[in-house]
Parts: C-alpha cells; structure tokens; sequence
C-alpha cells in the first residue's frame, strides 16, 4: 500500500484560519506541517484523516527561533534544518540542537520537517523531543478565540502518536528557558544514519562556581513517550560534576527507563545502552558547559 | 605533414564518463511508469494477509460495485493459462520437487502476500481501493518459517508434495571427504548462518501489456526481455514472433528482475481478456514482500589441516531456505556456489551436500553473486577460524594454500577449470596500501583508549561470465536454455553505428563500455556508437545480464561483430587505395595505409562506398556494413581479488562502524576504470548491507515485520568509508578481450572481511566467532556473553553455543530474550 485514502485538502492563511477550520471540521482533520510524518503515514494508511489543513503558507508566522529574556521561542514551523543551522540556538544551547538535528532523519526531511510536526507526532523515538524534554521547554497551544495554554512536555506527551492537544487546537510555538553555564550534548545509537533511534539520550546542564544548577536528562525510544529522568536530574542539581556522579545518573536511566523488546532490539539491551548514553551526554555535556 | 608521432585512438581503457548518466540525472530517461498509453487500464492485487491458508471464499461485488472498476479476476478465472510460472533448472539425474505456481492462487495461500485476486480499473487509486474491498475468507493452516524445523515434516507448506525437502544435490571431488577429515591433524567446523536479504532496486517491478491484433508487447523493468517473450509465448499460448518485450530504462534489478513475475503475466492476460493495454506499478511495500529475497541458508561446514597449516578437506553441507514456491532459478542458486567452493586455494578434497527446503516465506532466488555470496562467507570465515586454531596469521594461511600462478589453468576437484590467476600480486598489493605494520600499532594505541579497532581479509576468487552454453545448458549443468549473448552491429550510410546487444543492462554502463570497444575496432568516437538493448523486436535473440556475464560474453560478442566489419572497412579501404588489406590499420579514428596515413578513409567514407556508391566496392563483395553474431565462450571467467575490510566496535554498545576498506581486484584488462569502481563500490556496499545492516525478517506466524524501509534497514553513504581500489590485471584466456566480470565481486568478497575484522576486534574480550548481521544488538550479546564466562575464547564448536544465532534461522531476526535480562 502507497496510495491514501481519499481525503480532502485545504490551506491555511492565518493561525486563526487554520483553527477556525479545525473546529468547522470536527475532529476529523489533521495539521499538515512538513509532512514527513503524516505522509507517509497516509500512504501505509495508518493514519486516515477525512481532511487535512496545510499550514505550509504560514512560514512567515510560525518559523522563527528568537530570544524574549531568558527564553528562546521557536516557532510551530520552523524547519529542522532552521534549527540546525542557528547561530542563535548554537550560541544559548551549544552542541545539544545541533547533534540531534545533525541525526534526525536526512537533509530531505530536515529541510521539509518542523518543530511542532516532531512534537505533535509525539514519537517516543525522536530526537528533536529528547531535546525539548531535556531543556524543559513548554508548548504553546492555541484554540478558537485565540484561547492559549502553555503546557510541560510531561503533559504534552501523553503517549505514542498521543499528545494532549486538542482536536481544535494547535501548537504554534515552543519556549525554552536559558541558562547560564549551559552545556548540552545527545547521544543515539541507531541501527543506520537517519534511522530512528535503538535510544537516544539527551542532557543539558547549566554549571556554575563548579555546581550544577540546572539539570535536564531525556531518554528516547525507551518508553511511551520520550522519558525524562527525574531521579537523575534531582541527584545532579547542587553536586559538583564528576564521572561517578554521571555514572549514577546512567544506571539510574538504565532503571528508571520502560523499553519494550522490539525489531530494533530486546528491553535490556535497551537499558543498558539508555545508561551508557546518559552517561556519555552527561559527560559531554559538562565538558562543554560554558564556563 | 607533423614529425609529432599522434598515438592511434584507444578508448578502452579510459575512464570515459557514462553515456548514460545526462538522461539519468536530469530526469529524462523513461522507466516503465513514464508511459502511458491509449486506454490503459490500471491494475492492483489483491494479496494474503495469511502465510498459510486456505481460500474459503472470494467475494468481490463490493470492489466491483465501485466506479472505475472494469473487472476482478481470481486464479480460476486464468485456467486457460498453459503452463505454470516457470522454473528453469532441471539438472540431469536429479529429482527436484517442483510447486506448481500460478499467477494467482488456486485454493490456497502459502506465504504472506501471495496474490488472490487481480482488480482491473480505470486509475491506479480506485484500483488500490477496490482491492481493500475485496473480501476473502481465510481459513488458517499451521505455518513453518524455520528451515531446520521445517525438514521434519511436521507442517506441510505444500500437502501435495508429502515433504518440505523438495531435493538434495551433492558434489564432491578429489577423494572421501569422511576419510580426509579423519586424517587431518586439526578440524575446525562451524554452523553459519547466511540470513535472508532483499534485492531492494530503486525502482520496483513494473510493466504494461498491451495485446492488440492478435499480438502481445510487454513493456516491463526486466533484467531479461528475450526470456520474457519465450516464457509469454508459452504460457498464453501465443507464436513468438507476436510477442515483443521491450525493457525501458530498468532502475535496478541486483537478480531482482531476472524472474517470471506473476503480476506480468496477470497483466498480459488480462489485456487479452479486456482489449485494453493494462499497467502494473509494484509499490515498496509490494516489493519488499513478494520480490524475490536472497540468501537465506544454515551451513554447517569443516575444514581439515595439517598442522603446518595445509587445507586438506572442506565440506559444506548446505540447508536452503526456499520459500514457499519455486522462481525462476530458486533452487539451483546455492549449487551456483558450489561451483567456487575451494575458492583461491588448493585445497584437495572437497565435498557440498545441498538441502532444498521450503517455508512459508517469499520465494529466494538470485540476488547479486546468488550462491557465490554464501559459498565465499563460509570459505572466507572458516579460512580465519582455521588460523586460530592452528595460531598462524590467516594471511600466511592464505598464502599457504593459493593456487600459484604457474598452476594456471587450474582445474578444481570439481573439474572447474581455473581460467588465470594471480592471488598473491592481489594480496601483496592490497598489503601495500594497508601496512600491516602500521595498522597493529594504531590498533594497540586506540585499543589502550578503549577503541575495539579491528582488521579483516578476504581473499576470493568467483566463477561467473555465464556462459558457456554447453556446460550450463539442458544437456550439462541443467539450465532450461544454453547461455550465449548476442551481438549486431550496424554501421549506417553516415558513418555512426547503431550497436544493438542481447545484454539488457539495469545501470551496468554497457552504453559507454560497449562504445568503446565498438569505436576502437571501427575507427570512430564512442560518441556516435549507440548502444540499443532491451528490445526483442530490434536485435537478435539475447540472454539479459546477470552472473557478471555482460562484458567477458556480451562484450566480446559485440567486439567480434565490430572486428568483422573492420575487416570488411579494410577490404573495401584496400580495394579504394589499391592495397593489400592487410597493409589497412585503424588508426587515429581511420583506416589508414601503414606507414602512410595521409593516405587512408574514414568510417564514414567506407559507409559511402558500402551503402551509396556501390561502384566503389570490390567485386563480388555484398554491399552493407552489418554484422550479426552469437557469441559462445569456451569456458567461465573467474575474478579475484582481495578485500579489506576496517573497523571501529564500540564495545558499550556494539555498535561496528566500517571505517576503512582497501579492495584490489582483478577482473582482467580493464575497458573503463570508473565503470569497474562503479562497481566494486555498490558491491562492497551491498556486502556491508548484508553483514551490518540488512536482514529479512518474519515472525513465527509468517508475518513480514520487515515491510518497509523504516524496518529493512539499507546502508547510505554514511555508513561507508571513502573506498580505496586499485586493480592487478591478469587476462583471461577465454575470451579475446581477456576480461572479466565485476558486477557481483564486491557483495561476493565483503561479507566475509567484515566478519572476520569484527572477530579481529573482539578476539581479545574472548569472542572467537559471531554471525551475521553484526548489529549493535548482535555484537553487545556476543561480549556480554564473552564476559559472562570471563575466560577466554570459547568452545571452538560455537555458533549453536551462541542462543542468538544458534536458535533462530536465517531469517528469524535478532533472538528477543524473554522479559529481557536485567
């Protein structure tokens, strides 16, 4: 199967116009972003929309990366390669964007995909998650009447291909705090360049006067959505960075995390390579912390 | 008149750029799904979502309710089909079991994907979703994927045939493979496992068939147009001279479309049935599930030495995984390995028992190398495996056992002669470019650092150039027709020449290759030396290209066409100039007096006399410039070479990157290097493909879980090194030309030196052996198994001591341990 099913087709001129057509649509319409996704999810028919809304024509609105005070806000529709290559997000969150983005996928996709199209397909495998998980960055999620909520990761995923978006709602932009002493890094190991992760693990750390004191560790493709490691975050704030401690925080990943046994590998392997990843991004993460 | 002595033209040789490649790369070539005709009908099948089932009932008034939709055909509907898809191996005095195989299923379904019904409508969407509404009762059988269990019979893929093994085949030369093992002073032996692969061309199969007046052309991406028409007159019933296959621009085929494809034949009924041309487009997923796989075999294999390291027995005993039915050469692939089985050494005794078992799978056949692949892992593997148990280095093993130089022509215990060789200039060469010396360092120094850097060889020799028709053929090794290739060449009044050969290349580069040896016998520029192929209404009868046999046959055959014409130029030439022809050369692009080239013709002027002023002629001497021929060589051709193979394991997560590879190969006198690179790269690709990345996996219900490339994980350019190749010339004896075959050396030496490297990087943490494919998963179990134990290298039985790769057969994919193992 390569064919979709009959579906029908409209483009958007405005935010506004797009969620003012989702609710005439009820629920049965889909956002299409870059499409890289849901394409090809339609051609496997997985995915059956009645109607799909390209927001393709709102670039202009939704794709951006911008610092507002200590945020950086990346618009819905800013494109992978957008992200790869800012200096701007280089230079607030070094390394940690641009080595997921370098893995995610291929320069195709990365050209056509999209922030909120990563997000929103909410699959536990992706990159570009791992690294808003790890950041701790929030959705902003508009709906009709130009309504915005601003939700966590923790309750914007809320499982495979399930977000807690609303089916008259969409996510147009993405915020991020910054940090002073930022140092970032995301490890993966996949089976081929450009293929879903086997797991991929993303950390941030802020390091100041030789303390942490911000710290984010995501793991992907190791449970229903991407995991953000709690118990590893809390025992790396205030500490001192060592190896031992990014040691700990590795098994801590390797237990705290749920794979399932799958074609890319049996849960424990799986385990194992979360802790090895997250002891290999934390490490990195520290030696490139801005001093 | 210049004192500048001008060197006379010579294109072979030069790595002129592809003739092929504007067309290629600026998208207007035209593959099979860029044509459309008047009327055409779209087709799609409907297809099992069972690998083992009876079809109970057939209903498809929905689908034919839909607009758009001309007709659904199912298997009882194409009775008057007159002959079953066929298969082409019969060899004498073996008794195969052959499964009847119809275009669409009669009663039952036997692998996932086996064609129930056929829907005819007017566009390729409304067919697809008509499919979908054609409803089809199951009901269920038991199914057996594993080949080994499938032997013991207890669950029949085909009732009708009483058994799953549908034939043994055994060989052996030189003397009693028993008594020469018990002999030997040390045996090694070890279960290998050859997993399935798909050949995965970048354009799936496809055709359109158009049946009008009484006649039938098939347009259809096909390796093979002439056997098209042979098996289409056949099977319909049709005379062959109202038959016309033509092969458009083939994106691909690596053996994957030299097959009878079901789907084409349906087509081609149904046109007839319709009055309409109807067209067929495979889409992926269709492809990765019912184009033919490859692979697919357990071995169990030993070899005898001395203790001073002399080979002395090898035995192979071969189960291959079938399938469900027969393709076109399904059960004679792992014999074609057979063939190669001593490889580059002299090893005395030599014994292959082969076992053809069928499953509820796909069917495999050739894919690139097809035998030879296998044969040369097992031979490759079990050479290093032999080294450490005897503790020699496996490149003095090697040499131990070459066939020398002198020994040349060489014949085989099998009675294969050898046609030349040189397998330590290839070595020695690729030696020079590797620096061992240098290597061990670098290996110790990032070892200390906690990098697992490690080395591998394979030293291979292959028989391919398929051909000749007497040793291949019905009468000799069993072939349903002999294998010869075809050759006109015509020159026009104008001078170019129109070049039209019964190769049907799918990317090869015969285009360009062809060109130049024609435009070297002729006295012209490859420029104005078209190349035609692909149609049977243009040219003579022709074989299609595989086995690495379009140069060392084709090739030679239109070099022998194009050296009768210049003989004909030089008579003509002769007679103009009032010489003795043999005092005519060609020479820088005419046909010149020796020692006086002002005086001489051109191409062009000879095409005058021949086709335009006939006064010009010699007497008697017919007018024309055109040569026909069939060229049949006197023996195979056989390749070598030596591949090297690098790589980096990361041993926390087991992760094999390949990070350097040195090939020297040797497939004689090159005619264009870049065509040959071309080659050897995407060969040790799809070796790399094949011991890395790729595997073919069903699960124990017969389900297809590698149905896209999400799933079928292909290599890219990121998962290879920049190559290093460099060549040795050694002629062949076979034909003039001296050349050889290089389509499949690559995939036929790769595997093996990856293998071997990865074992090289590992042996330290006491792994002694491990299976393909070397993914992360694979790897990490094997040094968490090596660990576990804690004391050096292991059994030298392994393989079944390894549960991974032990339990599951090709094909059964990564063992999944229960619950995990925390």
């Amino acid at each position: 199967m390569q064919t979709p099913a009959p579906c029908e087709y409209s483009r958007a001129t405005s935010v506004d116009d797009a969620i003012a057509q989702l609710q005439a649509l009820g629920g049965n319409a889909r956002i299409l972003a870059g499409g890289y996704s849901l394409i090809p999810m339609m051609k496997l028919r997985l995915a059956n929309p009645g109607h799909v809304i390209d927001i393709n024509p709102l670039e202009s609105e939704l794709n951006y990366i911008r610092q507002e005070g200590n945020e950086i806000r990346i618009g819905a529709l800013t494109r992978h390669v957008n992200m790869l290559e800012s200096d701007l997000l280089s230079q607030v969150f070094p390394h940690i964007f641009r080595e997921a983005e370098a893995v995610l996928a291929d320069p195709v996709v990365r050209n056509r995909g999209t922030m909120g199209g990563s997000l929103c397909q909410s699959d536990p495998a992706e990159d570009l998650s791992g690294v808003v998980v790890a950041l701790k960055g929030e959705a902003v999620l508009r709906g009709p009447g130009g309504a915005e909520r601003v939700v966590g990761m923790e309750e914007f995923h809320l499982g495979p291909y399930m977000t807690s978006v609303q089916p008259t709602e969409m996510l147009i932009e993405v915020r991020i705090p910054t940090h002073s002493g930022f140092g970032g890094a995301h490890e993966k190991v996949e089976r081929r360049a450009g293929d879903f992760a086997i797991v991929a693990a993303s950390a941030a750390l802020a390091i100041e006067g030789g303390r942490i004191t911000f710290a984010g560790v995501a793991c992907s493709a190791v449970g229903p959505t991407t995991l953000h490691i709690e118990r590893a975050e809390k025992a790396l704030v205030g500490q001192a960075p060592s190896e031992d401690l990014f040691a700990q925080c590795g098994q801590m990943a390797a237990a705290d995390c749920s794979p399932n046994s799958d074609g890319r590998g049996p849960a424990d392997y799986k385990r194992h390579v979360a802790g090895v990843l997250t002891t290999r991004a934390l490490s990195r993460a520290a030696a490139t912390a801005v001093s | 008149m210049s004192t500048v002595e001008v060197p006379p033209t010579k294109h072979v040789g030069q790595s002129l750029r592809r003739k092929e490649d504007p067309r290629l790369i600026t998208g207007r070539a035209t593959y099979v799904d860029d044509l459309a005709l008047p009327g055409m009908l779209h087709a799609a099948v409907v297809r099992s979502p069972e690998a083992h089932a009876r079809v109970v009932a057939i209903d498809a008034s929905a689908a034919l309710a839909r607009p758009g939709i001309k007709a659904v055909y199912t298997g009882e509907d194409m009775s008057d089909l007159l002959a079953p898809l066929p298969m082409a191996w019969a060899p004498p005095g073996v008794e195969i079991k052959t499964p009847e195989r119809w275009p669409l299923v009669r009663g039952h379904v036997r692998h996932m994907g086996d064609a129930v019904a056929l829907v005819i409508g007017d566009d390729k969407y409304v067919v697809v979703d008509a499919a979908a509404d054609v409803e089809v009762e199951y009901e269920s059988l038991p199914v057996v994927i594993d080949v080994e269990q499938a032997l013991k019979d207890e669950v029949l893929v085909h009732a009708s045939l009483g058994t799953n093994k549908t034939h043994e085949w055994s060989m052996g030369g030189g003397g009693d493979i028993e008594q020469a093992l018990a002999a030997s002073d040390v045996v090694v032996q070890r279960r290998i496992v050859n997993h399935r692969t798909a050949g995965a061309a970048m354009e799936p199969r496809g055709c359109i068939a158009e049946y009008r007046a009484g006649a039938l052309t098939v347009w259809s991406s096909t390796q093979v147009p002439h056997l098209l028409r042979l098996f289409y007159a056949v099977q319909m019933g049709i005379s062959e001279d109202k038959v016309r296959v033509i092969a458009p621009e083939v994106g691909g085929g690596f053996g994957g479309k030299l097959q009878v494809c079901a789907e084409e034949t349906m087509c081609a009924w149904a046109s007839r049935k319709l009055g309409r041309p109807v067209k067929w487009i495979e889409t992926r997923s269709e492809n990765m599930a019912v184009s033919h796989h490859g692979r697919d075999q357990v071995d169990y294999v030993r070899m005898g030495a001395t203790a001073d390291g002399k080979i002395t027995a090898f035995h192979a005993k071969i189960i291959q995984d079938l399938g469900a039915y027969f393709g076109l050469l399904t059960p004679m692939i792992p014999e074609l390995g057979a063939f190669v089985m001593t490889g580059c050494y002299a090893i005395p005794v030599v014994q292959t028992d082969i076992v053809g078992v069928l499953t509820n799978k796909f069917f495999t056949d050739a894919i690139r190398g097809a035998g030879r692949p296998e044969m040369t892992h097992m031979l490759e593997v079990m050479i290093d495996q032999l080294a450490e148990e005897l503790g020699i280095d496996p490149i003095e093993l090697r040499r131990r056992n070459f066939i020398a130089p002198e020994q040349f022509p060489y014949e085989t215990p099998y009675g294969i002669t050898y046609d030349s060789g040189n397998y330590e200039a290839a070595l020695d060469r690729a030696l020079e470019i590797v620096d061992m010396e240098a290597f061990r360092a670098e290996q110790a120094d990032l070892r200390s650092r906690g990098v697992l850097r490690g080395i591998g060889f394979s030293t291979y020799t292959e028989i391919c150039g398929l051909a000749p028709s007497r040793a291949v053929g019905p009468s000799g090794f069993g072939l349903g027709i002999g294998l010869y290739e075809s050759a006109l060449v015509r020159v026009h009044p104008t001078g170019s020449v129109t070049v039209y050969t019964g190769a049907s290349p799918h990317g090869q580069g015969h285009e360009t290759g062809f060109a130049q040896i024609v435009a070297d016998r002729v006295g012209t520029d490859p420029s104005v030396v078209e190349i035609v192929h692909g149609d049977t209404a243009t040219g003579p009868m022709g074989l299609g290209t595989y086995g690495s046999r379009s140069l060392s046959v084709g090739g030679v055959a239109v070099a022998h066409a194009a050296e009768k014409i210049a003989q004909k130029a030089r008579e003509i030439v002769a007679h103009n100039l009032e010489a003795d022809p043999a005092d005519i050369e060609v020479r820088d692009g005419r046909f010149s007096l020796k020692g006086d080239p002002d005086q001489g013709m051109t191409l062009a002027e000879v095409a005058g006399c021949a086709y335009v002023d006939a006064t010009k002629m010699p007497e008697g001497m017919e007018l024309g410039l055109e040569q026909a021929l069939i060229y049949d060589p006197s023996n195979f051709v056989f390749p070598f070479g030596t591949h090297v193979c690098v790589v980096d394991v990361d041993p926390e997560t087991g992760k094999v990157e390949v990070v350097r590879w040195v090939a020297v190969d040797d497939c004689g006198p090159a005619v264009n290097p870049m065509l040959i690179d071309g080659q050897v790269h995407g060969g040790i690709v799809h070796g790399i493909g094949q011991a890395i990345y790729e595997q073919v996996v069903y699960d124990e219900r017969g389900q297809l879980v590698t149905g896209t490339f999400v799933d079928y994980a292909l290599p890219t350019t990121m998962e290879v090194p920049s190559f290093e190749t460099d060549r040795t010339e050694t002629k062949s004896p076979s034909n003039s030309l001296g050349v050889k075959g290089i389509g499949e050396a690559g995939t036929i030496a790769a595997t093996p030196a990856i293998v071997n490297a990865v074992i090289d990087a590992l042996r330290h943490e006491g792994i002694s052996f491990i299976d393909m494919p070397l993914t992360p998963l694979r790897v990490w179990q094997a040094l968490e198994q090596a660990r576990g134990d804690g004391n050096g290298p292991r059994d030298s039985e392994q393989g079944a001591s390894l549960p991974a790769q032990g339990e599951g057969s090709a094909g059964s994919g990564p063992t999944i341990p229960e619950g995990g193992r925390s």
